[in-house]
């Protein structure tokens, strides 16, 4: 039976693998959305940031919490906000 | 198990499949918007999933912490400028790395510190968890200063130029040392609350202070590596936590930013010539420069032929094939628009319009093509380096707006030059460059460009708005 780390890290390692094939097809043109979308992706730490913020009180962990949830919401708002609207861009209908 | 066990974990693998799929959809210009949507709904379902799973609690900092970050976030990507993009970018990696960092911090004095006889942070989260709390501070922290550093870079608040201290490499090392080392132990074997948080805090501004060093000897022209280097770590940041919650989708997600990141960063050196350690650690710009007299100033050129926008506009009345080549200045002089009315002109007269895109034009990998899909440049038209090229041989007119560096054929023809082996646009092959450039200064590889005094080169010396505009009046009138 693995322990819980060893789980993680074959997870870990397996999902690098897919990102690695398929961010190896992605065309130059739209490297500057994919970096703003994975960005944004990255900003999934907001899961734990809504576990650390859930306690409502004012202890340390809490205002650490509400910053960490803050920071992290920026970056998924404005991370896929900025990637849709440059993708809206590209995608344009040429007259 | 209950249906609510099974629907956690389920909503949790929709999302992670979720943010594949999104991935998926940026392989193609015509599904990345859907590609973006997928990713962002997957970001959706493991908030859900996590929100079900922690059953009631007290939202109030959850509801305040969504609506001021989700805010902010809106705002400046509804305000920000398609040319600001590299310094957005930044932020929004800062921001994430902070998080990160903010979130493994928390759970710290949440499970330990605040937890009266939790024992030691191992004892009470676990040995995985508590060494990659650990980690998370670490690359958090340092994604978040590095990320401030190459924003006011980006953004000209402070030098583009490298900064390098003495004994840079020492410190780092000593940084690394001291905030993994005082981490793992604190950690492992401090059970005194006052104590842990004491040493919490060293290691979280020691590593803010290594994300400082290691960012500030990096010149500006680096700074699409740096960029998709600070990308990767927030990726990788956001991974650690997710072993320290144990929560698969997030170990998911930041390795998929991880390695994105790295590939990019990968991409960026090839381009460059240079190895990842020769761009991290070197502090290229200042020591090249140095080495080679300070070389590249206007007093190094024999006669090079300048022209009006008058005469640029005689040669593109007869031009049938005509290669733009973007490179920074484009986007500084917000010359994109310009660009595009030129290149509508010269298709009006008849004339196959392309653009030569470098990969390290600009300032993060892509920048030149979102700025001219930015001002409707049909993305069909925009060549990779190694698809210009070859055609280049049957260009009439190859116009240089804003680059330099990326255009230099020292790259082919001097061994011994700095960017000796950097794959370049070459240029020079077409029938007449127009080089639009303010001046004869170098670029930031800082060194001189030949092609400035070739038979085929015409400077033009201006604003590359400026230069642009110009050229479409006086075609105007042909």
């Amino acid at each position: 039976m693995m322990g819980p780390l060893l789980i993680g890290l074959y997870v870990f390692v397996l999902a690098v693998f897919v990102g690695f094939e398929i961010i190896t097809k992605i065309p130059p043109t739209l490297h500057t959305p994919l970096m703003s979308g994975a960005n944004a992706v990255s900003g999934i730490t907001v899961v734990g940031a809504l576990v650390a913020s859930s306690s409502g009180d004012t202890k340390i962990s809490s205002i650490l919490g509400l910053f960490a949830i803050i920071t992290a919401t920026v970056n998924v708002v404005g991370g896929f906000l900025v990637t849709d609207r440059m993708l809206g861009m590209f995608g344009k209908k040429k007259k | 198990m209950s249906l609510l066990e099974n629907l956690v974990p389920t909503l949790y693998l929709a999302s992670a499949v979720l943010f594949i799929l999104g991935l998926k959809g940026l392989t193609r210009v015509k599904t990345a918007r859907r590609g973006n949507i997928l990713s962002s709904s997957a970001m959706l379902v493991a908030v859900i999933a996590t929100l079900i799973e922690m059953g009631t609690v007290d939202y109030q900092w959850i509801l305040v912490g969504l609506v001021v970050g989700g805010l902010i976030g809106a705002v400046a990507a509804i305000k920000v400028e398609m040319t600001s993009m590299p310094e957005m970018v930044a932020l929004f990696n800062g921001s994430g790395g902070g998080a990160s960092a903010l979130v493994a911090a928390s759970l710290l004095w949440k499970n330990v510190i605040e937890a009266e006889g939790a024992g030691t942070a191992v004892e009470a989260l676990g040995t995985a968890p508590g060494i990659t709390a650990v980690l998370s501070m670490l690359i958090g922290a340092l994604t978040l200063s590095g990320s401030v550093v190459a924003y006011l870079k980006l953004a000209g608040k402070i030098s583009g130029n490298p900064i390098l201290l003495p004994g840079r490499h020492v410190l780092n090392l000593a940084l690394v040392g001291v905030s993994l080392g005082l981490g793992l132990y604190a950690t492992w074997s401090v059970a005194d609350p006052g104590t842990l948080a004491m040493l919490t805090l060293v290691v979280l501004a020691a590593s803010l202070l290594l994300g400082v060093f290691l960012v500030i000897p990096i010149g500006g022209a680096d700074m699409p590596v740096v960029i998709s280097l600070l990308n990767s770590y927030s990726g990788l940041a956001a991974a650690a936590t997710g072993f320290v919650l144990m929560n698969n989708v997030l170990i998911i997600a930041g390795a998929l930013v991880g390695a994105s990141g790295l590939i990019l960063t990968q991409i960026m050196c090839v381009a460059m010539n240079r190895t990842l350690a020769n761009v991290l650690f070197g502090g290229f710009g200042a020591e090249e420069t140095a080495s080679s007299g300070g070389g590249g100033g206007a007093d190094e050129y024999g006669p090079v032929r300048s022209f009006s926008a008058e005469e640029a506009a005689l040669v593109l009345e007869d031009a049938e094939s005509v290669m733009f080549v973007p490179g920074y200045g484009l986007a500084v002089a917000q010359a994109q628009h310009a660009v595009r009315e030129l290149a509508s002109l010269l298709e009006k007269r008849g004339a196959r319009v392309e653009y030569a895109i470098h990969p390290v034009a600009g300032r993060m990998p892509g920048h030149m093509n979102v700025l001219l899909a930015e001002a409707d440049v049909p993305y069909e038209q925009l060549l990779e380096m190694d698809t210009a090229n070859p055609e280049l041989k049957s260009v009439d007119v190859a116009i240089v707006v804003g680059a330099n560096d990326v255009v230099n054929p020292a790259a082919e023809k001097t061994p011994g030059s700095p960017i000796y082996g950097m794959p370049v646009i070459e240029v020079w092959n077409a029938q007449t460059v127009i080089m639009i450039k303010r001046s004869l200064s170098p670029g930031f590889a800082g060194i001189k460009n030949e092609l400035f005094e070739y038979d085929n080169t015409m400077m033009l010396f201006a604003d590359a708005k400026k230069a642009v505009q110009g050229m479409v009046t006086e075609l105007k009138e042909l």
